[in-house]
């Protein structure tokens, strides 16, 4: 195939994976629509049986019956995410093929935000079994939908070779560190966020009916939070503080040089690095930490989105501006 | 633990231990300066401190990336100013153009200094002592533990206990000595064992890391400078303070000591592309250099581009950026030469239209200064007026308009060589009263009206933009943050925890207890136990 027609196959492939990520969205509706009614009452059973000891003991959510045709669609839910990755995949493959030479495919932010949702998705289906995260599956699928919408729409550019600054080895390490950082981070914020929700929701005395009662404990989803957390902050703390000033110190001879990227690299490391102590921190464990992981959250994506478009050519990793303009202006 | 309770990660206070823990002062009434300086330092060591001070060292960085800074582009940061002549003196008064110089971010960071080193100094007693020590004796009541299985079993107690301890000990788990123990009958029928000693070290690495890449980091800041230089390619440069055309020394950093070296810019190439979508991106640039590391060394050829910098005795020089440099001759009124040379215009877009200034001090009858643009590919619309098409000198010209009186460089102010003072100056004009517009192609010139001289385009050179810095340090605070990310890795994924069994006869039966406590709060225990249990009894007995 020619340059041109990977790019054209890159594009239809996004979409195609879009209308995939919908339909098992829609699977997942059908789903819990299909549901037996008795699904709703055992739940909030399990959720006592969770409350009434004083440690955290993880009470495995107890299986709700489920109907053959559940059951199915629960399959076909989960068949349908992982065809879509495929898609999404051969997207961003094809993506990379397109450029003459072929190069990888993290060029600009419509490339980094197509890898970064493939990411959510690909660490959702890594660990569905080993974390049980069935439940997490229509967030999301609806996410990585609105995402991908989002980038296709606003983020669009075509296919350009890379800039000299970008052609080196430490693009891959650092980028992709980044990105996978940015899938866990999104993944932890997601439960940190649905912990919140559920919170509120006990709280009032709800949250044991429809979606919220399929959501683990409190403190299973703390725990979670933390697990994706945990495996983000050190990948992070390698993309932000060690790869990128290794490659900087090579491109722009300074290692840390308070480019409004790094400083906001930074500012996510320090909220994240709060996150970890505050959950060792008498009365910050839970609700308090998870209002930290989202803070954390809204850090990191305002730095992976919000920078280039607020600071322009104020920041050296504005990739929107050509090298010229930046290489003589810095 | 210290008293306040306060530990660096997400160890849970510990079950079994009831070490008294001293309620939280309320308030400081009438207290001795002692004491006074015992709460303050307990204040500041706690971990609420800490998480506050952390938020505020978040907090505190925002600025910098919002208001153009100094020390990051100082060119950004006077515009910036100049735009905004009543916020310039407060946000100067806040320090706002030097975030990351100023005191109160440094008060932040200093004080979450201490708070760290008030941290880790007891904790490491802390942790030596623990790490000495054995595993905690057997509670009495396992079943009482949250995680804790039970099953029944002929064989005899000591045999179940043997076995137990093989089977902890191949999973790295450290056994309790009975030798050295208590009450014989609390240590008799029960092993206690403890494993993920390394997770507690891992997370002091990391923060005793974290300030090794503060030591670096200042390190840098201190002795290490960051200069500029543009060389048009022929050109030579030695490392000294004078040739520089800008130059940000650390804080304590001696110009004498600046490397010896020397090199000549012997040529600059660049490929631009020429068809497609990123036409006029350049691919690949890149100067060779004939490089002399002392003054009476050999040259030697080295070749920087892009992601490649030279590197001489621990100083490196960057290519950050390129350009054209016209040769322009002003020949004045009697006909001498007065300005010649390959004068430096600076690029103000992508296509290469760029801007220059050339001063002739010396030209009779009056001096000359000449101020515009020079384009690598002229082109021309009535829409547009003159641009340059493309990035490559295709076609080069320069557009400038010429200026006579007093260039002002007598009265001893600094001048840039980028711009003209016009208070002495005024236009030359035709005839009709228009300004003069000295439109040149390559090898062509031009003369002024009025009998003061001609201009003449007479040759083109590239130069280079290099960026000559030395960051002392850099190794160590790249060692520490490979030491942080160390620690934090078996700080977060080593799990300590600790596994007590007890085997007791009942009859012709032994009833084997077994519970354990995971004291890392991501952890899970049950698949622990499982195995172990498996590991020591055939599935069926369990119950």
């Amino acid at each position: 195939m020619t340059h041109e027609q990977f790019e054209i196959f890159s594009n239809q492939a996004v979409a195609a994976c879009a209308v995939l990520y919908f339909l098992a969205f829609l699977a997942q509706l059908a789903a819990y629509v299909s549901r037996p009614r008795a699904a709703a009452v055992v739940a909030p059973a399990a959720r006592s049986r969770v409350g009434e000891g004083d440690v955290a003991v993880e009470a495995p959510p107890a299986e709700p019956p489920t109907s053959q045709r559940t059951e199915m669609f629960v399959r076909l839910a989960l068949a349908l995410t992982a065809f879509a990755a495929l898609v999404h995949l051969a997207a961003l493959v094809t993506r990379g093929l397109a450029a003459d030479p072929a190069r990888v495919p993290w060029g600009n932010m419509y490339e980094f935000t197509l890898t970064a949702t493939f990411v959510v998705v690909a660490l959702y289906l890594l660990m569905h079994r080993r974390f049980a995260l069935a439940w997490m599956a229509p967030v999301i699928t609806l996410f990585v939908l609105a995402v991908l919408m989002v980038d296709v729409l606003v983020l669009y550019e075509p296919v350009i070779p890379l800039r000299d600054a970008l052609q080196s080895p430490w693009l891959v390490i650092h980028v992709v560190a980044a990105i996978l950082a940015t899938g866990a981070f999104t993944m932890g914020g997601m439960v940190s966020a649905l912990y919140l929700v559920k919170e509120r929701a006990l709280s009032r005395g709800g949250g044991q009916t429809g979606y919220l009662a399929r959501v683990p404990s409190l403190v299973g989803l703390d725990r979670l939070a933390y697990r994706w957390h945990a495996f983000a902050f050190p990948v992070w703390t390698f993309a932000a503080l060690i790869a990128g000033p290794i490659w900087a110190q090579y491109a722009w001879g300074r290692y840390w040089g308070w480019d409004p990227k790094e400083v906001w690299a930074f500012i996510t490391w320090v909220v994240y690095a709060g996150y970890l102590h505050a959950r060792a921190t008498a009365g910050w464990k839970g609700h308090r930490a998870a209002i930290v992981a989202l803070v954390g959250l809204a850090t990191l994506w305002f730095n992976f989105v919000g920078i280039n478009f607020f600071f322009g050519s104020g920041s050296q990793h504005s990739y929107a501006v050509e090298l010229v303009v930046t290489a003589v202006g810095g | 633990m210290p008293p306040e309770g306060r530990s660096l990660t997400d160890v849970q206070p510990e079950v079994a231990a009831s070490a008294p823990v001293p309620p939280p002062p309320a308030g400081p009434p009438a207290m001795s300066p002692v004491e006074l300086g015992r709460w303050a330092w307990r204040q500041l060591t706690s971990m609420r401190t800490a998480l506050v001070l952390l938020f505020l060292l978040a907090l505190a960085a925002i600025p910098g990336s919002v208001v153009p800074q100094e020390a990051v582009d100082s060119l950004r940061a006077s515009g910036w100013k100049a735009d905004h002549p009543g916020l310039t003196p407060v946000y100067e008064r806040l320090g706002l153009f030097d975030v990351y110089g100023s005191p109160w971010f440094a008060a932040i960071y200093l004080l979450l200094v201490v708070s760290l080193v008030g941290c880790i100094v007891p904790r490491s007693a802390v942790y030596w002592r623990a790490f000495r020590a054995q595993p905690p004796r057997a509670p009495r009541h396992l079943g009482r533990m949250p995680d804790h299985r039970r099953y029944e079993t002929a064989d005899a107690p000591d045999d179940v206990l043997d076995r137990a301890r093989s089977v902890l000990r191949a999973r790295r788990y450290r056994i309790r000595d009975i030798a050295g123990d208590g009450p014989v009958e609390e240590a008799g029928d029960a092993v206690s064992a403890e494993r993920g000693y390394l997770r507690e070290a891992g997370n002091l690495l990391f923060h005793i890391s974290v300030l090794v890449v503060l030591a670096g980091f200042a390190m840098g800041s201190l002795f290490g400078f960051k200069g500029g230089v543009i060389v048009v390619t022929g050109d030579s440069f030695s490392n000294t303070l004078s040739q520089y055309d800008d130059f940000a020394p650390g804080r304590a950093f001696a110009p004498d000591a600046l490397a010896p070296f020397s090199f000549k810019v012997d040529s600059f190439d660049v490929t631009f592309i020429r068809k497609g979508r990123s036409a006029g991106s350049a691919t690949k640039f890149f100067a060779d250099l004939d490089v002399q590391p002392t003054p009476t060394s050999a040259p030697r050829r080295q070749r920087i581009s892009v992601n490649h910098p030279l590197t001489i005795d621990g100083t490196k020089v960057f290519l950050i950026g390129h350009g054209y440099a016209p040769h322009i001759t002003v020949r004045d009124g009697k006909g001498n030469v007065a300005y010649s040379g390959a004068t430096v215009f600076l690029p103000e877009n992508e296509a290469f239209t760029s801007f220059g200034v050339v001063k002739a001090p010396d030209a009779e009858p009056t001096q000359i200064g000449l101020r515009g643009e020079f384009y690598p590919t002229y082109a021309f619309t009535m829409a547009t007026g003159p641009f340059s098409a493309f990035p490559d000198a295709k076609n080069p010209a320069i557009s400038m308009l010429a200026y006579s009186g007093d260039l002002g460089l007598d009265n001893g102010e600094a001048q840039s060589v980028y711009a003209l003072d016009m208070k002495g100056l005024k236009p030359v004009t035709k005839a009709d009263g228009k300004p003069v517009r000295i439109d040149l192609a390559l090898g062509k010139s031009q003369t002024l009206p009025g009998g003061l001289g001609t201009v003449t385009f007479d040759g083109l050179s590239r130069f280079v933009r290099l960026q000559v810095s030395e960051s002392p340090g850099s190794k160590i605070a790249l060692a520490g943050m490979v030491l942080a990310l160390t620690g934090l890795l078996a700080s977060l994924f080593i799990r300590p925890r600790r596994i007590w069994l007890r085997a007791r006869r009942k009859g012709d039966r032994t009833i084997v207890e077994v519970a354990g406590l995971d004291r890392s709060s991501g952890g899970d225990l049950t698949g622990e136990l499982d195995q172990i249990l498996g590991a020591l009894e055939p599935k069926e007995s369990r119950t």
